[in-house]
Formats: structure tokens, C-alpha cells, sequence
């Protein structure tokens, strides 16, 4: 009986200790593509017919906590911050509110930073490769609450009037009754 | 009876010397053993001479450290001889024999052990009292270093790379470079110490111990270098994936070897000469290269890699991972994450014109 007990026991640990063997992937050495966007990008959400389903992530993106903090890395250091400032937007739109103008999608977001867009938003086209711009796609969308709360960071590193990325809800677009 | 007995004795004339033959090898086993040893000693001893080693101390610091180190490790062995030949007197000494019962108490024996007992708490304490004096004294040594003008670093932890800034009152001389640090001889450097992302801990051994760098905390470290030569350091706090592969050089030069090195490091890279390197010049500044990395006098103005306009002065690339020679660095731009897994230079996709043409131009910015 005590040793059933005993080898029931180890069991439960060694289940317990199987389950941390799980972990988040990370990619290192992705395709050496240079980025360019899938053809057809639909750049807006408005279109005729019934509401879009979402896609199924195109290959090459993750919202893993590690594309997010390299993302977040790649924001600063490619000087998104100086149009975009850190998602309050200034000389650029806004990247932390419901509107997007090319759409919040990855593909759309991907189509949208390689591309370029009209007034301002500069093609960065040759200029990053596939990896670096999927990571970017991954931290634009967490500055809108887009991706999933487990894996954005739990703390701010700038300083702003702001929850933490990973309690950020969803942007939702708001009821604008219509001035009388 | 006595017949008996001679013949005891003539046996016994007879057995000493087999004994005596056997033991001879059993000792010569021994020795043969221990001189095998020998090559794994020097294995050991080879570390004490190393250029990254606190115990072949380049500078006045990393001498403090090596001097309290070898107070220590002569104590030790002194006690630790001591020890071992204790217990092996007391082990040769057992008789075997089953204790007789202590029925009087026995005076003089305990007075005997009391005083043995407190001379050997007295001797320990007062060795531990001398080992924190020594260690007050080497601590004192190594922060009194001041120099009203020292040559002032600023040395910033990246994964995993060290950004090396020389800094200067005229900001055109600014001098900045990555994983290679030029110091004079005998001259006082104050490093500034700052990082980036995570906690890294900045360690060349043989001038002084190590110092970490904290996000948002500043530190600074001061050391002088007594020595020229190539010595190498690296991070000593665990940064993550690659933390091995976060090394520098330091390289300690004559002053007026330095100054020059100094004044070539603070001039604009060179404009490339043939068709071929200026090709490689458009290929740098019109491809994915100029996101991240700065050359001096061109539009290349990154910040997230190092500073290459004196690239190919270096000795190492990839902070101290391989030679900077055109084959590793070509692997290199071709494949970074390969040879340095999680490193955030991606591969790139170059035309054998491009690369070749690429190549030629870096190896212009000496």
C-alpha cells in the first residue's frame, strides 16, 4: 500500500514537472527572404458582404512575448517613436486607439510598414527583412491590447499614464452619438 | 625449541627484504601515479598566467586581488596540511584496542585538552582577524585611486556587445568604437558603466574585479594599467542566450601609441577609392546594414549594432565570437543567428557582386 502511495505520489511530480517543460518557441535564425508582402493585402476593413472572419497567422508571425520585446526593441531603434511616439502618435497616427486607417490585421500591418503609406509613413521596402518586420507587426499590435495577455510584458518600460501592455484591453470603437 | 626459534629469525633475515621489494613498487606505483598527475597541475597553474587572469595582474587593482589571493591560498595550505597530517597521526596511532572505561576523573589529561582546544579557537580567530585586515587593506588599496583628470570610458552593456565610448570636452572627438578597449600605460581610467536591456557585469581580470551594469543605474569603475599588452574580459553576470559570446579585448599601449590610435579612431571613415568599394559603399547604405549601424561621415547613422567606421582595425567580431577576417566576416553578414543563435543581426541576402563588392568597402574603414 505505501509503496502504490509512494509511486503515486512520484507520478503527480513527475507530471507537475513535465508540464514547465513547456515553453515558448523562439526563432532565431528565420528564412533569409527579404520582406515583402503577400500579394493582395486588403488595406481596409470596410468592404461589401458580411464581417470578415479573422485569418488564420501568416507564417512567420508569432505573438510570443520574445517577437514582442524584439519588436519593441526594433520600434526605438528604427525610430518609429519619432512619428509614432510610444503608440500616442504626434507627427504620426496613433498605434494605441481602435483606428486603423490599412487595417489591424498582421498581413495589413506587414503590407502597411513595408509598403508605406501616403502623408508620411515612410516604404521600408530592402530596408528589414521578413523576421525583424513580423516582430515589428507583433508590438504595434500589442500597443492596441491585440495580442494575447500572456505574453505581452507586465511592466512599462517608459514612463506613462498607462496600465501595464499586458492589461490593455482591446481597443473597441466607442458609441459617437451624432451631434443634434 | 631453539632450533624453532633460529629458524624464525633466519626466515625473518629472509622476509624483510621481499617486504621491503614490495613496498619499493607499491611506492614507485604511487609516484608514477603522481607524476601523471603533474600534466593536469600545470593544466591548473597554466591559469595563473593567462591574459585573463587576476592572478597575472596588469594594473595596481588586479595586483591588491592577486596579493590577498596568495595570503589566502598560503594560510589555507599551511591549515590544510596541518589537517590532513593530524588525521593521519591520529589513524597510525589507533591501537585497536577496545577503550578501557574511564572510572577517575583525570586532572591533569583535561587541563591538557582545555588548553590545546583554546589555543587552537585562539590561532583560528586570530587568523580570521588577519584575513579581514588583509581584506580591508586590498579593499582600501583598490578604491584609492583618483586622478583629477583621468581618461573617462563610457562603457555600455548591450546583448551581447560592449559599446565603447571614449569621451571628450570637443564632441568631435568623441571617440566611439565596439568590444576593443586601447588604454595607455599608466594612466587612470575611470569607466562609466551603464546597460541597455538587462543586467550585464563588466570583468577584464587582470586590472581589476568585476562591476556590474545596471538598467537606469549608472556605476563606475576605476583601474590603472601597469603593463602593455592584449588582455581579454567579459561579462561575468548570466545575460542570457549568447552571455558567452560577450567578450572584449583590452588592449594596453604606450601613451604615444595610444594618442595615435586615439586620433586615427576619431577621424571620418575613409572614403572608399575603387569602383568596386564604392559599390560596396551603395550596397551598405541602400541595404538593410544602415538600420542598425553607424560609419562616421556617412548617411549610416544606427544605433542598434556597433559603430563600424573603424571596423577592420578590430581584432574580433561579434563581440570576441570569431577573427575579423574577411572569410568569418563574410560568414558572418551572410548568416549572423547561425553562429551566434539569438543574435539580433538576421541574415541577409546579398549577389555575389554585392557581397564581394560589400566586403571590399569594409575592409576599407581601418
Amino acid at each position: 500500500m505505501k509503496t502504490f502511495l509512494k509511486a503515486g505520489a512520484l507520478a503527480v511530480v513527475a507530471a507537475l514537472v513535465c508540464v514547465s517543460c513547456k515553453r515558448e518557441q523562439r526563432t532565431f535564425r528565420a528564412p533569409p527572404a527579404q520582406a515583402e508582402p503577400a500579394e493582395m493585402v486588403r488595406a481596409s476593413d470596410l468592404h461589401a458582404g458580411g464581417p470578415e472572419t479573422n485569418s488564420a497567422a501568416p507564417a512567420g508571425y508569432q505573438e510570443t512575448s520574445y517577437a514582442l520585446s524584439e519588436g519593441q526593441q526594433l520600434y526605438s531603434s528604427f525610430n518609429c517613436i519619432g512619428c509614432h511616439a510610444h503608440g500616442g502618435g504626434g507627427m504620426g497616427v496613433p498605434l494605441m486607439d481602435d483606428k486603423w486607417i490599412y487595417g489591424s490585421q498582421p498581413e495589413q500591418i506587414f503590407a502597411t510598414i513595408v509598403q508605406g503609406r501616403p502623408k508620411g509613413m515612410p516604404s521600408f521596402r530592402g530596408r528589414l527583412n521578413e523576421k525583424q518586420v513580423w516582430e515589428l507587426v507583433a508590438y504595434v499590435r500589442s500597443l492596441s491590447g491585440l495580442v494575447p495577455h500572456a505574453t505581452a510584458s507586465g511592466r512599462n518600460d517608459h514612463i506613462q499614464a498607462e496600465p501595464p501592455p499586458n492589461s490593455i484591453e482591446p481597443a473597441k470603437p466607442k458609441n459617437v452619438s451624432s451631434p443634434e | 625449541m631453539e632450533r624453532n626459534s633460529k629458524k624464525l629469525s633466519r626466515a625473518n633475515k629472509i622476509a624483510p627484504p621481499s617486504a621491503a621489494t614490495r613496498e619499493k613498487t607499491e611506492y614507485t606505483i604511487a609516484a608514477y601515479r603522481a607524476v601523471k598527475c603533474v600534466p593536469l597541475l600545470l593544466v591548473f597553474v597554466s591559469g595563473c598566467s593567462g591574459n585573463q587572469s587576476s592572478l597575472n595582474a596588469a594594473g595596481d587593482q588586479a595586483n591588491s586581488i592577486s596579493h590577498l589571493w596568495w595570503i589566502f591560498c598560503a594560510v589555507m595550505s599551511v591549515i590544510y596540511t596541518l589537517v590532513v597530517l593530524f588525521a593521519v597521526i591520529a589513524v597510525s596511532r589507533r591501537t585497536g584496542e577496545p577503550d578501557t572505561p574511564i572510572l577517575s576523573p583525570n586532572p591533569k589529561g583535561e587541563r591538557r585538552l582545555t588548553i590545546a582546544l583554546g589555543g587552537f579557537v585562539g590561532v583560528t580567530a586570530a587568523i580570521l582577524l588577519y584575513f579581514m585586515v588583509s581584506d580591508f587593506a586590498a579593499g582600501r588599496d583598490m578604491r584609492t585611486l583618483s586622478d583629477p583628470n583621468p581618461l573617462r570610458i563610457l562603457i555600455k552593456g548591450h546583448q551581447w556587445w560592449w559599446e565603447v565610448q571614449y569621451e571628450n570636452d570637443v564632441s568631435s572627438n568623441i571617440v566611439v568604437t565596439a568590444n576593443e578597449i586601447h588604454l595607455p600605460e599608466g594612466k587612470a581610467v575611470q569607466f562609466d558603466l551603464q546597460a541597455s536591456d538587462v543586467i550585464h557585469s563588466f570583468w577584464s581580470p587582470n586590472f581589476d574585479g568585476k562591476k556590474d551594469l545596471v538598467p537606469g543605474h549608472p556605476t563606475s569603475l576605476w583601474f590603472r594599467p601597469t603593463r602593455t599588452g592584449t588582455f581579454y574580459g567579459q561579462c561575468a553576470e548570466f545575460c542570457g542566450l549568447q552571455h558567452a559570446h560577450m567578450r572584449f579585448t583590452v588592449v594596453v599601449e604606450k601613451p604615444d601609441a595610444f594618442q595615435k590610435w586615439l586620433t586615427a579612431q576619431s577621424q571620418i571613415a575613409p572614403s572608399p577609392a575603387t569602383d568596386l568599394q564604392k559599390h560596396g559603399q551603395q550596397v551598405f547604405l541602400h541595404g538593410t546594414c544602415i538600420m542598425c549601424h553607424t560609419i562616421a561621415g556617412t548617411p549610416a547613422r544606427g544605433t542598434l549594432g556597433p559603430d563600424l567606421t573603424h571596423l577592420a582595425g578590430r581584432q574580433m567580431i561579434g563581440a570576441g565570437t570569431i577573427p575579423n577576417t574577411r572569410g568569418h566576416l563574410g560568414g558572418w553578414i551572410l548568416d549572423a543567428p547561425r553562429i551566434k543563435p539569438g543574435v539580433r543581426m538576421p541574415q541577409n541576402v546579398l549577389s555575389p557582386a554585392d557581397f564581394q563588392a560589400l566586403l571590399a568597402y569594409l575592409e576599407t574603414l581601418k
